[in-house]
Parts: C-alpha cells; sequence; structure tokens
C-alpha cells in the first residue's frame, strides 16, 4: 500500500526505455546555498503540508534554506532508488520504512539520526516511530499523517438487509450472508489493485496469530508462511471468497480510480476495509450519506481465540524522512535541524489536522476533537494510532521488493480460487 | 547523408543494447554493488514459471491479435476503397482511435468494462455487465479486442491504399467474363494485395510483441498472470521486483524473438525479392 494518491501515473511508460535510463543516472546536484538542503517529496496527499512546513521553515533560516521538489508516487520510488544507488540522492530522502530503509541502512546511504531528533521523537506516538528504527537506532522519522487501515460501512444497506456492523469474525460471516440475501455485494474489493488484498491477509494473520505471525517472515524464518496461524489467516480468505463475501467481479474493480469505495458509498456494497486516506474521498463523493450518518467506521473485526492484540492496526504509520549520508555536513546539519525543531511543531500539525490528516502526535485529542469536519473520525484514527500495541507496516512495503511482488502475485491468484491457502503458503515460503 | 541518423541509432539504440546485454551477467538491484552472475539471471529466467509463462502469452497473444485483426482491417480497408454512400464519413469515424493515446484508450476501456459503473450498468445491458478484466479466462481475449480497436484503423489505412493500387481494368475485365463482387474479392483483390498483407502481418506481428503500455494500464499484468506478457513482465522484474539481471535477460529474448520474426516473416513471404505489380 502506498500513501496518499495510489493513480498509475503515466510517466512510467516507454517499454524498453526504462531498463536503459536505470542503468544511466539521473543526476541531480544537491542545491540550497552551501549550507542548504534538498528534499523530494511525493505530489498529492499531504503535499500542501510538506510545503508550507518547508516555507516556514525558508522563511526563519534563510541561511539553511531547504530546496524541495515533488514527484509522482510511482516515479518517485524509481528516481531515488537510482539516484541513491549513484550517490544523487537529496539531503531528505522521503520513504516508507521497511524494508527499503533496512537496504540502506546495511548500504550506509542513510545516518544515525538516534541523538539529533531525540527531541522529536519524544513527540511521536510509540507506535509509528518504531517504524522509522532499526534495532534501536533511528534512521527515519515520521513526516505526515498515520494512515491505519479502516472498516466502513452504509449503515443504510446494513439496516436493510437485517444486519449491523460486525464486531467479531462469526459476525462478519453473518452479515455476509445478510447482505447477500438482500442482493448487495458484502464487501467491496478493488482486486484488479491487488494491494487492497493485503490489507485482508494483513489484519486476518494478526488476528490469528498476532505480531509473531507476520515478524517471522521479516525474520526470513524458514517455513514462516506455512505457519498454522498464517495457514489459517489463509483460508479463512479462501471462506470469504468462497462464501461470495466480495460478489463475482470483484478482479475487475480498479482502486485507484476509487470504484471500490464508490460500491460502498452507492450502496452496492455493506462494507469496504480501506486506509483512512479514502474518507475525504467519500464525504466528497457521498456528502448526504456522511451527513445523514449513514457512514460507519470502526476497526477490524476480532477473530475468536486469535492470538493477536484487538488493539493491533495495519496501514501506513506515516511516512518518513531520512538523512542522505553522501551529502556534505553541512547540508546534512540543516537536515536535522529542520526535523527537530519544525517537524510536528504547532504550525506544521495544524496545517495537517486542516487537511483532515492525523499526525502521529501525542496529546493532540483536543486538537482534533476541536477540528472543523469530520472531527469523530480524525478521533477514532488518532486514537487506533494512539492506542495501537502494533501498528504492522503494509506487507508489501515490509518486504524487499522481490518478495513483495511474489506476494501480491501469489496472493492476487487465492483470492481468485486458483491457488489453495495450502499452495499459496507453499509458494511463499519458497521466496524466503 | 546517413551520418546523423547512425549516430542517433548508434546512440539510442546500439549503446544502451550493449549495456542490457552487460546487465544480464550480474546481480544488481538498483541499490548497491553490482555482482557478477555468470549465467545465474538466464537459468532463472529460464527456469521462473512466470517468464514461461510470459513467453507463452505473448505467443499467443501475438496469433490471435493477427487472426483477429487481420482479416477485419483487410475487410475495411477494400470496402473503404469503393465508392459506397457515406463512405467518407464512415471512414472518418473508423480511424478516429488512431488518434488517441493507449493510456488514454485503456483508461477508458477500463472505465467501460467496469461490472458495477460502466457501460453495461447506464445501458442497462446485462450482457455487458461481466467481469470482463477480472476473470482469468477473458482478460487476454478482451485484452485482443481492445488492442484490436486501437489498431485495426492502421491496418484498414495501408489495406486501403493497398486496395487503391489495383488497377481498375482487371475488374472491368473480369465483369466482362461474368465475376461477380465475392469471385473478385478472391480472384483479384486478394491475389493483388499479397505484400499488402506481409507488410501489415510484420507490423501486427511485431507489434504484438512489444505492446505494453494499452495492457499495463488495463489490467497491470492481472488477474493473477494472465495478461502478464513478456514486456510486461521485464518491467514488473525490473522496476518493481529490482531485479535488473533478470529483467535485461527479458528484454534480450525479446529483441531476439523481435528480430528473428521479421526476417522469418520477410524470407517466407518472400517480400525481400519484393517487386512492382503494377500491371497484373
Amino acid at each position: 500500500m502506498k500513501l496518499g494518491t495510489r493513480r498509475r501515473t503515466l510517466l512510467a511508460f516507454g517499454a524498453t526505455a526504462p531498463l536503459v535510463a536505470a542503468a544511466s543516472a539521473c543526476g541531480n546536484e544537491p542545491g540550497g546555498g552551501p549550507d542548504g538542503a534538498t528534499a523530494w517529496g511525493l505530489t498529492g496527499g499531504a503535499e500542501e503540508a510538506m510545503r508550507a512546513s518547508f516555507e516556514a521553515w525558508n522563511e526563519a533560516n534563510p541561511d539553511n534554506e531547504i530546496t524541495s521538489e515533488y514527484f509522482a508516487n510511482d516515479a518517485y520510488k524509481e528516481k531515488i532508488r537510482t539516484a541513491i544507488g549513484s550517490g544523487n540522492a537529496p539531503t531528505l530522502v522521503f520513504g516508507w520504512a521497511g524494508a527499503t530503509l533496512a537496504e540502506y541502512v546495511e548500504n550506509e546511504y542513510v545516518v544515525d539520526l538516534t541523538a539529533d531528533t531525540a527531541a522529536l521523537i519524544d513527540r511521536v506516538l510509540p507506535s509509528v516511530a518504531a517504524t522509522g528504527m532499526i534495532g534501536d537506532k533511528v534512521y527515519a522519522v515520521p513526516n505526515n499523517q498515520s494512515q491505519p487501515v479502516v472498516m466502513y460501512y452504509n449503515n443504510d444497506v446494513l439496516e436493510s438487509a437485517g444486519t449491523q456492523q460486525p464486531t467479531t469474525w462469526e459476525e462478519l460471516l453473518a452479515a455476509v450472508e445478510a447482505l447477500k440475501g438482500s442482493d448487495v455485494i458484502p464487501i467491496a474489493l478493488a482486486g484488479q489493485s491487488v494491494w487492497p488484498e493485503l490489507m485482508w491477509i494483513s489484519y486476518l494473520a494478526d488476528r490469528v496469530g498476532g505480531a509473531e505471525c507476520f515478524n517471522r517472515v521479516t525474520a526470513g524464518e524458514a517455513g514462516a508462511w506455512s505457519h498454522p496461524d498464517m495457514l489459517r489467516a489463509a483460508e479463512m480468505i479462501t471462506e470469504l471468497v468462497d462464501a461470495g463475501a466480495f460478489g463475482d467481479s470483484f478482479g475487475s474493480v480498479v482502486a485507484d480510480a476509487g470504484a471500490d469505495q464508490a460500491l460502498m458509498y452507492t450502496g452496492k456494497a455493506g462494507m469496504i476495509l480501506q486506509g483512512s486516506w479514502i474518507y475525504p474521498d467519500i464525504v466528497t463523493n457521498a456528502p448526504d450519506l456522511v451527513s445523514g450518518g449513514g457512514l460507519g467506521f470502526s476497526t477490524f473485526p476480532i477473530v475468536e481465540g486469535g492470538k493477536g492484540d484487538p488493539t493491533n492496526i495495519v496501514g501506513n504509520p506515516a511516512n518518513f524522512w531520512s538523512v542522505s549520508a553522501n551529502d556534505p555536513e553541512a547540508a546534512r546539519q540543516t537536515a536535522t535541524d529542520y526535523l527537530s525543531e519544525a517537524i510536528y511543531d504547532e504550525e506544521h500539525v495544524d496545517s495537517l489536522i486542516a487537511i483532515g490528516a492525523v499526525p502521529p502526535v501525542v496529546g493532540l485529542e483536543d486538537k482534533i476533537a476541536a477540528a472543523e469536519s469530520g472531527a469523530d473520525f480524525l478521533t477514532l484514527n488518532y486514537e487506533m494510532v494512539r492506542d495501537a500495541a502494533g501498528f504492522q507496516l503494509s506487507w508489501d512495503q515490509a518486504l524487499p521488493a522481490d518478495q513483495a511482488q511474489e506476494l501480491l502475485n501469489n496472493l492476487s491468484t487465492l483470492f481468485l480460487g486458483e491457488q489453495s491457502a495450502e499452495e499459496f503458503c507453499a509458494a511463499m515460503d519458497a521466496t524466503l | 547523408m546517413a551520418a546523423p541518423a547512425l549516430i542517433l541509432f548508434g546512440f539510442f539504440a546500439v549503446v544502451p543494447l550493449f549495456g542490457v546485454v552487460a546487465l544480464s551477467f550480474v546481480h544488481w538491484d538498483g541499490l548497491g554493488e553490482m555482482s557478477w552472475a555468470g549465467l545465474d539471471n538466464w537459468k532463472a529466467a529460464a527456469s521462473d514459471p512466470v517468464s514461461r509463462n510470459a513467453l507463452w502469452l505473448t505467443v499467443k497473444l501475438t496469433v490471435l491479435c493477427v487472426v483477429f485483426q487481420a482479416p477485419v482491417s483487410l475487410l475495411l480497408g477494400v470496402f473503404l476503397a469503393g465508392r459506397q454512400r457515406y463512405r467518407a464519413l464512415l471512414a472518418t469515424l473508423f480511424f478516429l482511435p488512431l488518434l488517441f493515446s493507449s493510456a488514454a484508450v485503456a483508461i477508458t476501456f477500463t472505465a467501460l468494462l467496469d461490472p458495477n459503473f460502466g457501460a453495461g450498468t447506464a445501458l442497462d445491458a446485462e450482457w455487458l455487465s461481466q467481469n470482463w478484466l477480472g476473470d482469468p479466462e477473458l482478460a487476454l481475449y478482451v485484452v485482443v479486442f481492445v488492442i484490436g480497436w486501437c489498431f485495426i484503423p492502421f491496418h484498414t489505412l495501408i489495406y486501403q491504399a493497398g486496395t487503391r493500387q489495383i488497377p481498375k481494368e482487371l475488374y472491368e475485365a473480369s465483369r466482362m467474363d461474368g465475376a461477380g463482387p465475392v469471385a473478385q474479392f478472391f480472384h483479384i483483390t486478394l491475389p493483388m494485395l499479397k505484400y499488402t498483407i506481409v507488410t501489415s502481418t510484420t507490423l501486427m506481428t511485431v507489434g504484438s510483441l512489444t505492446y505494453f503500455d494499452l495492457i499495463f494500464v488495463l489490467t497491470g499484468g492481472g488477474p493473477g498472470d494472465a495478461t502478464r506478457v513478456l514486456p510486461l513482465d521485464m518491467y514488473l522484474t525490473g522496476f518493481r521486483s529490482y531485479e535488473m539481471g533478470k529483467a535485461s535477460v527479458l528484454a534480450l529474448v525479446l529483441v531476439v524473438v523481435g528480430l528473428a520474426v521479421s526476417l522469418g516473416l520477410n524470407r517466407i513471404t518472400g517480400a525481400s525479392r519484393m517487386d512492382s505489380r503494377s500491371e497484373g
């Protein structure tokens, strides 16, 4: 799962050319004056808040300016990799933490921020700060909002099917049956995009087997995927698909254009499991549903007898800044000063909340409750992150790129029923 | 006189090609150091079921594309070369797809084929609301259809031009001998279009080997790997899995197959001995 806009960028095109482009480094000289630093960010999402934060910093520190550039998601991911590998990275490296950060650290592309950002880390909610740490050292600090994955419900649809928001796995299955009976798709799922399917397996694995279930995978333990808890989670996916929980055409539904959430808010589906980032879109597209109290949201149902802590959540803890080891000392100093002073200062926090984003900062309850719109949703979002025993980073970010791709392929065939749960686990074991 | 073209070709085609050859013998994930891989990437690509499936899908896609596009564009081209009423209007309509970019076409078709919000719902036509792009059995055929929709106008244009080159005398003479339109088509038009057919089919075949943008936007290779053809497999391996070495192997396979197919087609059909057929 990526943050904010998931739209495939058309920049990624050009059949065979990209291979060649990757071989030659994209030269980009660090700028911003002798002591200045550079930063690359993403367009969309919380871009406004990031721009505002840099502008405020530059006004206050004219000698240590930070120049920022913004890229579309996919284009950025390709560019940053070659830039880092060839020593042309910006001072502030935008990222998702996870396996990519581990690779940066292993190759010494980014610096240890533990001492320089201690003040910032004190302000950050622990479950989010943990994502930017490797061992007990901080290599990345959050720079925007937390985006947990949430269950959304169309209460009107649930009501006319004579059912309600499920809080347990059994209730979920019962709700699926009831919704099928009233001729709607029980759960909207964007199967063509595949990544929304990750949310299901991540939550189920966590509820059944606890955080250890996936930690065994990231630790590279042999047979981690065929552990009974993981196998059970995969079987539950098959049970849902066989019960018709996602309808029979989820493979054609694309999340990038919001067709999955549209199913839910137009009343063609009863519920959807999606990131908190879709909430502003729902408000825009279905204002009547939201104002009439027809939109419900909650945490993922618990699984009776499961080992997982019910407060555990899945999603994007935040996006992160790391500092490139390649840049001159002065630029790095500017960057770390910016991180410890400007990230999540009063102004930054306000600008995030203003766009409906919840920064992972301690003690924001009152500010969020006073938000102009959607205070109830933002509060749920904030409390989920604040109270979470663990915040599991999206699996496709947590795993190395090649394993993540194998996971997406195999998960897609599991959902399509072309692969059984056992085959899925065996195929994934082979990637370890 | 050819120097500028040769320099461009050398710089943008030959030099990168050598780069790709070199990359195919190393392990490189875009980060960190490259390490010598020997034949590892080649072995991995040969034994990977996903890549083998991609190769098979590419062959299948090529055959299906030619089988679908060739007859339709031949018939349309011959029709548009005639003098029927409304022909000019129809010709304009047929050629419209030529003006659209592949990405725009793919995004539009994804929206039209959406089972819940697509054309089926708008027109209230149940049969149109299929799981078009989500059913592994159907997706490839939908892709073939959309590719055809994009490229048939181009080939129609070639056939139209080819048909207009055929001397009128042949038709007049055959009419005196009592040949009807069907007989004329099979005994005059088709044989006279032989080289046009060769040209168009070669373009279709080589084109089918490299379709990328349309499929990437339409299905992303899915569902599962039902439409993950070789160019897409190369892209995903290189820029999603960051296995640059293996992706380079796939790129080289594409280059070799593409060259072999177009040379082979030329040889088999005798296009290299192409001569003028202007007077029967």
